[in-house]
């Protein structure tokens, strides 16, 4: 076949098994003699352990083993740290990583004090009960601005204060900004993500093969190179003695990137002492507490405005609850004060946060990572400013979107990456004037509107923007080796949770050598296909290892044509590469297939010449420099009921560049899902804690998770500004559609209310109804 | 005392995906449990073990019940019917189709039990407006997609089984 593949929205080469009950989820791996594991975990947030007596557990039959902290011996270890805090000066940051299970003291609810290892699931947890624990409770750290006062109780007394970390960042000075502003605006901000909630929980199954020495681990992991690493290194294995496999995993979103988890640590220790394998698969309500989570910041910002909008600086000092850990170093607060600035021109920006430890669930990124936090203030503020200076919010926006001739544009703060924070390429205006299109703005305002309001309705209309760094490094790496039969596999060292990777680096492959996408078989997440390679996080995916897929199929079709050259005694360019085999233009009766010539390349006699070598395959890696910069605008028109305060998404519109698209169908299901988790965040899912670091709505009857009738019916548009960053010219898209779903809410909720009339302002998330109720009481009473 | 000691196995017969099976169980096994653990069928799986997810959801006597809260002993003479009784070889069943054909499913984890309760909504309402999908699919989560494409892919698989 030789139509092109790449941009078209070709269906899916997993599906198959997916739909048939086939594919390999980690609750589906069953072997031979394998043991289950169960955990007791603490009911307590903050608690001096006294006593852990596991011995009448022992005694329950089917019980293999027990362990606390103590019986780890020197197993026992905290954590390593996942990314070091980038370089930045003056900066603060206190080191302190989850422990693998809870010693001395616990930290938040749901940290584990005893693994128990029983011959089945049941019989584990029943042995849970039998164990006895005496825990001296503490007060817990649960709000952010009580934790940084003198007194507070402390998450952890040797660091002296509840301080994680503490990160200023400014471009040029935004006190001479203010100081000739027309005016400024200053508000407080809260801002709260939840949980990822994959429908999948984690889990983790272990095997210790003595006579082999080899450690094989199935793993609910985003980036299995990175577990295998880190798990080699605790367990005294060579790092080849180690094989991590994340199969089908149902979900990830962030959580699942590569924590080393106490279970993940854990699992296979006691793999090797029993030298029998053991699987523990996480509950619903373990998920709750013991998965990381993504909460709540406290902005104070101020954005220095010119009389005709235009921003002149930002300020902005925040509050970051890092929980009870912080092994993901600063990832999550620095997304948040680097995506603040947004598409905007914002020439003076002075940014300060602290993150907190709590006794609460540790966080880490989730699905947007922190970028949420920062669009939710950027945007709130350009509301304010638009209300205050008298200008239509859209347009406010458009006088102040950065300009096409700007890229590529410095924001000379550091981002996650460690490199400045540097937009490669974009054109901003043209997705929001498509954006303003399809929703009708105009037309809603000056006529919808009106006489919705005329019927008693109460219906509103927001408009947000955002920009989202993408595909950032260091690197991945593709093996492309075409098969004697004439398929060709790929493996490369990302994991795969649900994003299509199978079908859209099959496309790659499938343009480049010619063959039919469901001939190309890809291999994630298995790292004895794949050795090298970081993972499936910050939308890098397509980006970096579609770009090393990209890459060494290049280099597999230069070594078809060149063995075929060599075989038809032509010229290379004589040749076409087409349909699985290679033909000598205009003679299409004279060809050789793809499968022949790799069965050439792997002679039986002869001798493959020096400087060459066996197999029709490559193994290529590409690293950008840095990371690519998305954009996009989402439009909405939302009914409120005044009566319930229940809402009514009527339109939603996205409009979106991610550079060029590799599967369009695959990228609308992405910015999909990304604003259905949007909408969960802005309205309906809200992790509520009592001042004793309790989670009081640990179940999915409480938290709630959007159903299919709380997610609209989506419009999407894209435009395609290419990425030079990669040959491909591709961005990532894999956030996009979560990121600014808040303040597009809040917008909307306050027009439809006519919240400004009434002096009501919505300066946090998540709303519901019952918040919704509780900020305009007061505006009703009056 | 011990599972076993407390608790004596239960004979049942269960026919599944058109094969009968005599089995012993302990009177606590979920019926998902006997599904996955005892007949190897792992196409319907656990989200939340709390029947709120839907992802184990399979046919009862040709209901669309939640396996994580029916016990096995429940299905003691019954007929049950999961995701992998639906292709008839190589060729899916109209829903799978459909979902395949709209990118009804992205991870693939809530699939099976979003595709048992579409076909038990089809087998009553071959004629659903979309807004009978929806309510039809609220006790079903899904975290990927958004429900668009799959509200799609179950009008896709509507349309098809009319013919």
């Amino acid at each position: 076949m030789s139509t092109r593949t790449f941009g078209e929205p070709i269906k899916r080469n997993e599906d198959r098994r997916l739909l048939t009950g086939q594919a390999l989820f980690i609750d589906d791996v069953e072997l031979p003699g394998m043991l289950h594991a169960a955990l007791l975990r603490s009911q307590v947030a903050h608690a001096r352990i006294i006593k852990i007596d596991i011995s009448r557990a022992l005694q329950r039959r089917g019980v293999i083993a027990a362990y606390a902290a103590d019986d780890l011996g020197a197993y026992w270890q905290p954590g390593p740290l996942l990314v070091p805090p980038p370089p930045i000066a003056d900066i603060v940051f206190n080191k302190r990583t989850q422990v693998p299970l809870a010693k001395d003291k616990v930290r938040h609810v749901g940290e584990p004090l005893v693994i128990v290892i029983a011959e089945s699931r049941y019989i584990a947890e029943d042995a849970l009960d039998d164990i006895d624990v005496e825990l001296e409770q503490l007060p817990a750290v649960v709000d952010l601005e009580q934790g940084l006062r003198p007194g507070s109780a402390l998450v952890h007394e040797d660091v002296g204060s509840n301080v994680s970390a503490h990160v200023r960042q400014t471009k040029g000075n935004y006190a001479s900004a203010a100081a000739k502003a027309h005016c400024t605006i200053k508000r407080r901000f809260r801002y709260e993500h939840g949980i990822s909630s994959p429908i999948e929980t984690r889990g983790v199954v272990a095997r210790w093969d003595a006579r082999a020495n080899q450690m094989t681990i199935w793993d609910t992991t985003q980036a299995p190179v990175f577990v295998r690493n880190g798990l080699a290194g605790v367990l005294g294995l060579n790092e080849r003695n180690v094989r991590v496999i994340a199969p089908f995993v149902g979900g990830g979103f962030g959580p699942k990137i590569m924590m080393f988890y106490p279970e993940e640590v854990v699992l296979p220790w006691i793999s090797m002492r029993l030298n029998r394998p053991v699987k523990w698969i996480e509950d619903r309500l373990e998920h709750f507490f013991a998965t990381t989570h993504e909460r709540g910041q406290i902005h104070d910002a101020e954005i220095a405005l010119a009389a005709d909008g235009r921003i002149l600086g930002v300020k902005d000092v925040f509050l970051h609850d890092t929980g009870a850990y912080d092994p993901y170093g600063l990832t999550v607060p620095i997304n948040s004060q680097c995506t603040l600035l947004g598409p905007y021109v914002v020439p003076d920006y002075d940014s300060t946060f602290t993150a907190v430890f709590t006794n609460l669930p540790i966080v880490t990124p989730y699905r947007g990572a922190g970028r949420q936090h920062g669009v939710f203030v950027i945007e709130r503020l350009l509301d304010l400013a638009a209300h205050e200076l008298k200008i239509d919010p859209a347009e406010i926006r458009r006088r102040n979107l950065i300009p096409p001739d700007a890229f590529p544009y410095n924001n000379e703060i550091i981002y996650q990456d460690f490199q400045p924070l540097s937009y490669d390429s974009g054109n901003y205006e043209p997705v929001l004037d498509k954006a303003l299109e399809a929703i009708g703005y105009k037309q809603f305002i000056r006529e919808e509107q009106p006489k919705l309001r005329a019927q008693g309705r109460c219906v509103g209309i927001g408009v947000a923007c955002y920009v989202e760094g993408t595909g950032i490094g260091p690197y991945e790496g593709a093996r492309v080796q075409v098969q004697s039969n004439g398929k060709v596999n790929v493996a490369t060292g990302i994991g795969t949770q649900g994003q299509g990777h199978f079908t859209s680096f099959a496309q790659i492959v499938a343009d480049e050598l010619g063959v039919d996408v469901t001939d190309v078989d890809i291999v994630t997440g298995d790292t004895d296909q794949f050795y090298w390679g970081a993972g499936t996080f910050a939308s890098r995916g397509a980006v970096v290892a579609g770009t090393a897929v990209s890459e060494a199929s290049r280099a597999v079709r230069k070594k078809a044509l060149k063995f075929a050259s060599d075989a038809f005694e032509c010229a290379e360019d004589d040749l076409v590469l087409a349909d699985g085999k290679v033909s000598i233009t205009g003679i299409p009766q004279k060809f050789i297939r793809l499968g022949e010539l790799a069965q050439r390349a792997n002679p039986m006699r002869g001798a493959v010449a020096p400087g060459t070598e066996p197999g029709l395959e490559s193994t290529q890696y590409f690293g950008p420099p840095m990371g690519t910069t998305s954009n996009g605008v989402h439009a909405a028109i939302i009914e409120v009921d005044p009566q319930t305060f229940d809402l009514e998404v009527l339109r939603y519109v996205v409009v979106h560049d991610c550079g060029t698209v590799i599967n369009p169908m695959i990228l609308a299901g992405q910015i999909h899902g990304g604003v259905a988790q949007g909408i969960g965040n802005a309205f309906y899912e809200k992790l509520s804690f009592d001042d004793q670091g309790q989670l009081l709505n640990a179940s999915l009857a409480d938290y709630l998770l959007p159903t299919a009738l709380e997610v609209p019916r989506m419009e999407l548009d894209h435009t395609v500004t290419p990425s030079p960053l990669n040959p491909l010219g591709i961005k990532g898209a894999g956030e996009a559609g979560a990121i600014p779903v808040g303040p597009l809410f809040a917008q909307a909720i306050e027009d439809a209310l006519d919240l400004k009339r009434k002096e009501v302002e919505l300066l946090e998330i998540p709303l519901s109804p019952s918040r919704l109720f509780e900020l305009t009481r007061k505006a009703r009473n009056t | 005392m011990t599972a076993e000691a407390e608790y004596a196995a239960v004979p049942i017969n269960v026919a599944v995906n058109g094969i009968n099976y005599d089995a012993v169980v302990e009177p606590r096994t979920l019926l998902v449990y006997f599904l996955r653990e005892q007949l190897n069928l792992t196409g319907t799986h656990v989200g939340c073990d709390t029947s709120q997810c839907g992802a184990c959801t399979v046919h009862l006597n040709g209901r669309a019940v939640k396996s994580c809260t029916v016990l096995a002993v429940q299905a003691d003479g019954a007929e049950v019917k999961t995701v992998e009784g639906l292709a008839d070889g190589d060729n899916f069943h109209p829903v799978q189709e459909g979902f395949r054909e709209k990118h009804g499913l992205q991870c693939g984890y809530c699939t099976p039990g979003m595709i048992m309760t579409a076909m038990h909504l089809l087998e009553t309402n071959p004629n659903p407006s979309d807004d009978e999908i929806k309510h039809a699919l609220e006790g079903n989560l899904c975290r990927c997609t958004g429900y668009q494409n799959i509200v799609d892919a179950v009008m896709t698989a509507a349309m098809r089984m009319r013919g």
